[in-house]
């Protein structure tokens, strides 16, 4: 006879809610204990949101990423760093995290390429080191070899807006912010991309196209990821801009790339 | 401009203007300081709340926080100011106003006292006196208003908790959101609406979704209301399109600047409650708007600079969205919380205080409140600033919480409360669901003989059938 009868209640069909969570990543179906969950769906909850804090809150390796960003063969990445002087004052200031403290790091960079890739640890560092690399890499091939691309630029405590300055100083055409997302419970390491053409100090939200949710296995993979940028690229230099205007075009862009991908 | 002075410990502070004393005596706030409007130290903090309590309310219908003539929530909560309504506190001033809402608060007429004094109240007033309220005494003055608003069945009643189910899905599917539906019904949830906020705005999946839950309620003859948040303007054309609206969602915020920022003009507002009345959906009532508001949304979206060019709180752009709201008569108006993220509310201490804020000053006003408790994982905050939240609101009679499966948003990536947790706060603090609602849950054989939610096996109850969608 069991201890906890109230525990599960009366036995439910062990497939029931199996098979329904096949059909969503949603926690539904936990079992009862009186009014609350079962101890272990609080310490798998508890697990979770502490995997996403820690991807919040743990430091960018700048050395390791730096070393995987040079394997790429863009150049030497160099690094900037946002006005935020810690994690606890980026979090408070977003303001700080959008400019540079010193864009000294970028005197030695060429300028005036087409395209430059900054690499930003945003809200998931974490997300950054496991699929930042890769996925520049797999952007770069999907972009081919039709548009000079400058050294890598590696922000760290950086918002989105941070890549204007850098793409200002660097005289790009196109700018290409990869960087962590806000982690949820279920992922803690996902990764969007941000595009802006001409970019330059003030630009807001609505100039730039946006791919989110870049996180393999579960979210877009990074083939996936860097074909809908490389269109989006094509797209914005036909245009001439990015943003609002632009959606339709890279829509036909990546579909265009899509069938290509078919044939 | 008047400025204000205050004398506190041999040293003088100044304020320039109402709007900078408003800022400079409201409780610390992430999102003030990002915005430069906050004090500087706690002494500074405590001088404006003794200058802020000395201020006569009908000041605020003299000196608007954001210009009359550029403004047209400032028009709007100017031009319907009841001044009949507003005779019995006229001449308070904001200190004596919380000592007369304590006082009334305390007496067994309140709500007859407060129900025909909301329209006489501006957001700057309510957000004024909330200013210097503890806690405590926000939960005091927010229980004895009384607002209640019904559609298909009745919200804010005295003893009862309502909900809104949540069945968000990352890629809208309809299987994994009627799963989610099955989940928060068999906990009875669902009672405020079952609402989804939708993964893409596409019109067509938008429309999708509107038929799913529609048919899910008639299907089971649930005595509640369904509704796919989406932007006004979408709701509007499926609206005509005939597509099976309860209720009209929008986000709303506390300035004309930050209502553009979600492509929002007070006319749609007023169209798209026209047409949904005339859809006559309702049974018991017809309120048929629902809208979401937030601290920091004005901020974020740069639309927080008022007269003079000055930074406005968070908090009194937060009420003067309730100042937009009221003009609509909606069923369910909801401050999601911790939403936005630490820039603007840090930690579970600036949550709770806001929740509570949020809630009282929208009661205060005489809006239907619901309040999202939750937060994102960048905040310093976990689940028992939420429990605690939560029992907060639920004791000062709260309308209705928003629930989600196991607490986890898996399509907006935060924490809510889980369906657990209101089971929790209604047994501890002895609440009930919406009265129809409740009706329900017994004869579906969901609820037992003391109201509690019954431990039941899905796969003998007919709900599971809402699962299979074509």
């Amino acid at each position: 006879m069991s201890t906890t009868p109230e525990t599960t209640g009366p036995p439910t069909g062990p497939d029931f809610w199996t098979r329904l969570r096949e059909t969503t990543p949603s926690r539904i179906g936990l079992a009862r204990t009186g009014d609350a969950i079962t101890t272990r769906h609080l310490l798998e909850f508890r697990s979770a949101h502490a995997a996403a804090r820690d991807a919040v809150h743990e430091p960018l390796d700048v050395a390791a990423l730096t070393e995987q960003v040079t394997a790429l063969g863009l150049g030497d990445p160099v690094t900037v760093a946002s006005r935020a002087a810690g994690r606890s004052e980026y979090l408070r200031r977003p303001d700080f995290g959008r400019h540079p403290a010193d864009l000294g790091p970028l005197d030695d960079v060429p300028r005036g390429r087409d395209i430059a890739v900054v690499l930003a640890d945003g809200l998931s560092p974490r997300a950054l080191s496991e699929h930042g690399a890769p996925l520049v890499g797999a952007i770069v091939e999907a972009l081919g070899d039709r548009w000079s691309i400058a050294p890598p630029v590696i922000a760290t405590q950086a918002r989105v807006a941070l890549g204007d300055h850098i793409g200002a100083a660097l005289e790009v055409g196109t700018l290409i912010v990869v960087i962590g997302e806000r982690p949820g419970l279920s992922v803690a390491d996902s990764l969007g991309v941000y595009l802006t053409q001409g970019p330059r100090v003030g630009l807001t939200d609505a100039d730039r196209n946006c791919v989110s949710n870049i996180h393999p296995p579960g979210g877009l993979s990074y083939a996936q990821a860097a074909r809908v940028v490389a269109g989006l690229v094509e797209g914005a230099r036909a245009l001439g801009r990015s943003g609002v205007a632009l959606k339709d075009t890279s829509r036909a862009a990546v579909e265009a790339a899509e069938r290509s991908a078919l044939d | 401009m008047t400025v204000y002075r205050q004398t506190l410990d041999g040293h003088t502070y100044t304020f320039d203007g109402i709007v900078d004393l408003l800022a400079k005596a409201t409780p610390q706030r992430s999102g003030d300081e990002l915005a430069g409007c906050a004090a500087t130290s706690d002494a500074e903090r405590a001088a404006a709340q003794w200058a802020l309590a000395d201020v006569e309310l009908a000041t605020f219908l003299q000196h608007p926080v954001m210009p009359y003539e550029t403004d047209d929530v400032t028009r709007l909560i100017i031009d319907r100011h009841d001044a009949a309504a507003f005779a019995p506190v006229r001449s308070l001033t904001v200190g004596e106003f919380r000592d007369w809402l304590l006082a009334v608060a305390a007496r067994p007429d309140a709500a007859d006292v407060l129900t025909p004094l909301a329209p006489g109240l501006t957001p700057e007033m309510v957000a004024a006196v909330s200013k210097l309220m503890r806690n405590a005494d926000l939960m005091a003055v927010a229980k004895a208003a009384r607002v209640t608003t019904a559609f298909r069945n009745t919200i804010g009643l005295p003893g009862r908790l309502a909900t809104r189910l949540q069945p968000n899905h990352p890629t809208d599917d309809a299987k994994g959101v009627a799963a989610a539906v099955l989940d928060g019904l068999l906990l009875g949830s669902g009672d405020a609406v079952i609402g989804i906020n939708p993964a893409t705005d596409s019109p067509a999946t938008v429309a999708e979704l509107l038929r799913l839950l529609d048919d899910i309620r008639s299907r089971f003859d649930i005595p509640t209301q369904t509704c796919v948040l989406t932007h006004v303007t979408t709701t509007l054309d499926l609206m005509r399109q005939g597509a099976p609206v309860d209720l009209v969602f929008q986000s709303i915020a506390g300035t004309q600047g930050g209502n553009a920022s979600f492509g929002v003009e007070i006319e749609m507002l007023a169209e798209a409650r026209d047409v949904a009345l005339n859809l006559g959906r309702g049974t018991v009532g017809n309120d048929v708007m629902y809208f979401e508001t937030g601290q920091g949304s004005a901020l974020s979206a740069g639309a927080h600079l008022g007269v003079d060019g000055r930074p406005v709180d968070q908090q009194t752009l937060e009420v003067r969205a309730y100042g937009l709201a009221r003009e609509f008569h909606p069923l369910l108006v909801n401050t999601v919380v911790g939403f936005i993220g630490p820039e603007y509310l840090y930690d579970g201490k600036q949550i709770i205080r806001a929740g509570l804020e949020d809630y009282c000053c929208g009661k205060l006003l005489g809006l239907p409140m619901g309040v999202d408790v939750c937060y994102t994982n960048h905040a310093e905050a976990d689940q028992d600033d939420m429990d605690s939240l939560l029992m907060l609101l639920a004791a000062a009679g709260v309308g209705f919480v928003i629930a989600v499966p196991g607490a986890d948003d898996v399509m907006l990536g935060y924490q809510s409360l889980a369906f657990h947790d209101v089971l929790s706060a209604r047994s501890v603090l002895g609440l009930r669901p919406a009265p129809e609602f409740e009706t329900w849950l017994q004869t579906v054989g969901l609820s037992d003989e003391r109201g509690g939610i019954r431990l039941i096996d899905p796969s003998g109850s007919a709900l599971q059938q809402l699962t299979a969608v074509s």
